[in-house]
Order: C-alpha cells, then sequence, then structure tokens
C-alpha cells in the first residue's frame, strides 16, 4: 500500500514504513536506546529528504521516550534533578545545533555535516561498547558476582557550583551535566537524534551516575529536548511530516514491547555486543559511502 | 527584411495549418494527491480535422508533451576533499520543469526537422535550459531526471488510426509535484508542426494531505504542538495499551 507523504512530498510503501519502525522499536526495546541513530539513516536509504528525516525523527522519539519514561516513573528510576540540569544545557545545545543545521543547509552541506557526525559518534560509541562489553564478559567468565566498583573521584568533583542529586546519590558541580546536556542537545538537533547513545555512557562514565537511574533520567530530558528540536524544525523549516511520523509511531511503539520481551531473555553482556556490533555496522556503512566514489557526482539542491 | 522572416515564419508554420487541425481531450483535468495517490494515468484522444482530403505523399505525426511546474533548479556537484567526497560547487541553473514527457507516433528527430523541434521546444534536449547546453550541470540534471523517471520519453507511445483518431496515455509519477501540467499535442508533417493543442492538467493535494501541508505551512507553531501532542498521546497509549495486555 503506497502512501504520499505531504510533507516530504514522495509517495513510500506504508509497510516498508511500518516495518522500519518495528525493527527500530524492537531494537530500542531490547537495548534501551530511543532508536533515533537508526532511523534517520534508515528513512534516507527509502527516499525521504534528509531535512525531513531529520525532523520527523525528533517528533517520533518524543513519542518512543514518553512511552519509556512511564515504566521508568513507575519504578521510580528517574532522577528529576538532574533531568532538570542536563535539559537546561540541552536547550542550548538544540539552538545552536539548530543555527548550525540553517548555514549548512544553505552552504548544501547538510548531508555531509550529518553523516560525518554519524560516523564519527556511531564509531566512537560502538567502539567503547564493544571494547567494554566484551571486557565485562570475559569478566563475568572468570569470577562471577563481583561487585562493581564505586565511583572514582575524578576532576569532575572539583568544580565549583555544588548541588546534591539525591536519586542519584551525587554532589557534584552543575558544570558538567550542563555540558553533556548542551552537547546532546547540540547533536540532537543536527542528526535527528535523542542522543541516548551519547548521554548514557556521558552519565555513567563522566558523571559518575549509578547505572540504574540513568536511561529513566536520560529519557526523561530527551523528550524536552526532541520536543524543542521538533518545535524549532517544524517552526524554521517546516520539514516535520506528521503522516510519516504516525506510521513510524504505529511500528515502532508494538516493535518496543516486543524488543523489551526479547532483551529480558539474553544476557545484558550480549545485548551490549549486539548493540556495538550495530552501531558500528551502521557507522561504517556510512563511512563507506564517503570515501568511495559516488557513481554520480552531481545532485539536485533540496531548497 | 523583416518582411521576409515573417513571409518565411509564416511558410514554415501557416500555410498547411488550415488544411489539418487537431482536436483533443482529455480523461481527466485534475488530479487529486490523497493519502494513498499513487501516480495516475492520464488518457489523451482526439481526431484530425480535415477540410480537403489528407495528402498521401507524406505521413502525419501526433507528438504529446506533458510538462510540469518550473522551479530554478540548483545543481551540487561533488569531489573529493581530505579523502571524502563532499559538495564543493553548487551551481543555479535556471527555470526547469519537474516533469516532462514526451509522447509520438515515432521517434521526434524523425518526425520533426531540427529547427522545428527547437522552434516549438519538443524534444527535452530543446524544452530544458537549452541555452546552457553543454554545461555539464545541466546534463547532469537532464540524467538524473531521466533516470529517476520525471523526465520521460516514449518514442512509439501514441497510436494513430488511419490517419484520423488518435490516443496515448501519460503515466504521471507518484512523487508528483503541485502545480499546472500544461500539455500539448501537436500534428506534424514533412518536419514541420501543422497545428498545436494547449490543455492544462491540475494536480492538487486535497483532503489530508492539502489539510496537513497548509497547517505546516501557514501556522507552523499550530503544527508543531500538533506533532507533539499526538506523539506524547501515542507514547501514553502504547503503555497502557500494553500495561493491560500484560496483566
Amino acid at each position: 500500500m503506497q502512501i504520499f507523504l505531504p510533507i516530504a512530498e514522495v509517495s513510500v510503501n506504508a509497510f516498508v514504513l511500518l516495518g522500519l519502525g518495528g525493527i527500530v522499536g524492537i531494537l530500542s526495546g531490547m537495548f534501551g536506546v530511543g532508536g533515533g541513530f537508526l532511523i534517520t539513516p534508515l528513512l534516507f536509504f527509502v527516499g525521504i529528504p534528509p531535512a525531513v528525516a531529520v525532523a520527523t525523527s525528533a517528533n517520533q522519539i518524543v513519542a518512543s521516550s514518553v512511552s519509556g519514561v512511564l515504566a521508568h516513573f513507575k519504578r521510580k528510576t528517574v532522577d528529576l534533578r538532574m533531568g532538570w540540569v542536563l535539559l537546561a544545557g540541552g536547550l542550548i545545545g538544540s539552538a545552536i545545533g539548530m543555527q548550525i543545521f540553517n548555514v549548512l543547509k544553505a552552504l548544501g552541506q547538510v548531508d555531509l555535516l550529518v553523516t560525518l557526525c554519524y560516523v564519527v559518534f556511531l564509531g566512537i560509541i560502538g567502539a567503547l561498547m564493544l571494547v567494554e562489553s566484551l571486557r565485562a564478559l570475559r569478566r563475568s567468565k572468570g569470577r562471577p558476582g563481583k561487585a562493581r566498583e564505586r565511583t572514582k573521584h575524578t576532576w569532575v568533583h572539583n568544580l565549583p557550583f555544588k548541588m546534591k542529586f539525591r536519586a542519584s546519590g551525587l554532589y557534584i558541580s552543575v558544570i558538567p551535566p550542563i555540558i553533556v546536556g548542551l552537547v546532546v542537545g547540540m547533536l540532537g538537533a543536527i542528526m535527528g537524534v535523542g542522543g541516548g547513545f551519547i548521554m548514557v555512557p556521558a552519565m555513567i562514565y563522566i558523571l559518575g551516575m549509578p547505572t540504574k537511574v540513568v536511561i529513566g533520567t536520560s529519557l526523561f530530558q530527551i523528550i524536552f529536548t526532541t520536543s524543542f528540536n521538533t518545535m524549532l524544525h517544524a517552526y524554521t523549516n517546516q520539514t516535520v511530516d506528521l503522516m510519516l511520523a504516525m506510521i513510524l509511531l504505529v511500528g515502532g511503539v508494538i516493535g518496543a514491547q516486543i524488543g523489551t520481551q526479547i532483551g529480558l531473555r539474553l544476557k545484558a553482556e550480549q545485548l551490549r555486543i549486539m548493540l556495538a556490533l550495530l552501531v558500528l555496522s551502521v557507522c561504517l556503512k556510512l563511512g563507506f559511502d564517503l570515501l568511495i566514489r559516488p557513481s554520480e557526482l552531481f545532485s539536485i539542491g533540496v531548497l | 527584411m523583416r518582411v521576409l522572416l515573417t513571409s518565411f515564419l509564416f511558410a514554415l508554420f501557416a500555410v498547411e495549418l488550415a488544411a489539418e487541425e487537431v482536436v483533443a481531450d482529455l480523461s481527466q483535468n485534475r488530479v487529486s494527491i490523497t493519502a494513498n495517490f499513487d501516480g495516475s494515468e492520464i488518457l489523451i484522444f482526439g481526431a484530425i480535422k480535415r477540410d480537403i482530403a489528407a495528402p498521401d505523399d507524406s505521413d502525419l505525426d501526433v507528438i504529446v508533451t506533458v510538462m510540469g511546474p518550473e522551479k530554478i533548479e540548483t545543481i551540487l556537484r561533488k569531489d573529493r576533499r581530505l579523502g571524502i567526497w563532499i559538495n564543493v560547487e553548487s551551481e543555479k541553473l535556471g527555470l526547469a520543469p519537474s516533469f516532462y514527457s514526451v509522447a509520438a507516433t515515432r521517434p521526434v528527430e524523425d518526425i520533426l526537422n531540427p529547427l522545428s523541434d527547437a522552434l516549438w521546444k519538443i524534444t527535452a534536449e530543446e524544452q530544458i535550459l537549452s541555452e546552457r547546453r553543454g554545461l555539464p550541470a545541466r546534463e547532469a540534471l537532464l540524467r538524473i531526471r531521466r533516470d529517476s523517471g520525471l523526465y520521460r520519453r516514449a518514442n512509439d507511445g501514441v497510436t494513430l488510426n488511419q490517419d484520423t483518431l488518435f490516443n496515448t496515455s501519460i503515466a504521471l509519477p507518484a512523487n508528483l509535484v503541485e502545480g499546472t501540467y500544461i500539455t500539448r499535442i501537436l500534428l506534424a508533417r514533412n518536419g514541420t508542426v501543422l497545428d498545436d493543442y494547449r490543455t492544462e492538467i491540475e494536480v492538487q493535494k486535497v483532503g489530508i494531505e492539502r489539510w496537513l501541508y497548509n497547517l505546516a505551512h501557514d501556522n507552523a507553531i499550530l503544527y508543531g504542538l500538533l506533532s507533539l501532542f499526538l506523539a506524547a498521546i501515542a507514547g501514553w497509549g502504547a503503555s497502557e495499551i500494553f500495561r493491560i495486555l500484560r496483566r
């Protein structure tokens, strides 16, 4: 069944879109990520113009994050105070990111920027995650049940403007969370992602937050930054395709529930290795496309 | 001199003009882009009206062109910089149609002499940015649009029966741009155009497509809020439904 998307102005098979939403939903349910980093490139592949893909993914992530954060609220695994601090940085970052996006759009370099961001960040995160989870897997084979080390005292703890984050059991400066929020917000606006895949490791390794509150808190602030991004894209570029977002959503929410069930049956380390491999393969695909001579050197500018 | 030129042009088009005329109609003058729009097929049919008997020393041909709304096109060129392929050059080419289709009883090059083709702007070569011929960016535009099926030609797309009745069908693709599609039906003999008939096809989004598009452009803030509201409802709804199902 073909469906004509009013903003993207292309006709796409609705089942392909449902399938895409579903696959990304399964992955996000399995790994606890928003899936924006997958859905945006996948939308490029099916022929959605990049500007529309980026804006619409932002809208779709709002829905999946709302769905996810509700479950975390019930389990009380959201650090609201940390969420608000991250958000303050996130909103500033979004506004900056949107400016960069629009300047490069005018220069015809949006695709390059988006792809480069993907290659660099997916590469770094994927590699780190793979190394870390392989090490964890080896450790768990050797001595099972070894407790995780207490958070180390790092430079992060020596900065001024300290604040108490009770749910995370932290007493740290507000500067690092604001910077983390800002960077993630900026990338979110450029890449059309929530930034969970950057935010989660940053919260664990830079801020030293306990793992159990990380995902809920990250989702909580992602709702607001992606909402802000959606509004900015809708207002400045008119590139949010509501029809596209709704179809992806339906596939996504069903997929997410299936994914959660699959996730429960697998070991955490295995899950992380799989996610790492997935992230790396998307990175390699996009990276190769930049290095290999394209078959058509010319393209028609989209304004 | 001017008199001479005028009479030359007159001779070129008009001498046989009165002899044979084209009468044509379209199956539809309006194409509505609905949510499940998947392209559209327009039938074009007609007849040749004659005051005198058709000459039998030459072949009669029919050419049908359909041209979509024009837009100033910009072409980007990629090149290798620091090992990666990036857009290095952008060039504003000028007005080019979003869609262009030529159908005829046989290849246009066989029907018309090059001068008539140029005067009437029939083939894509003549119609689209012909003043920038030879420019790599312009050739690229033609190539890309041809490859994606937006510039088409059907060499034997028109059926002509006993030099009197003709019909053809023009397939409009699914990724259609809104606007006015100018349709020309031309009659040719001896390498020149005898008569032409022009009509328009209106392509418009309707229903929810129209509504969403207008809202997104005229009331962007409201549209943004609506998108967020629906996303939040969907997210909340999904978690509620599955909570109930799991019980």
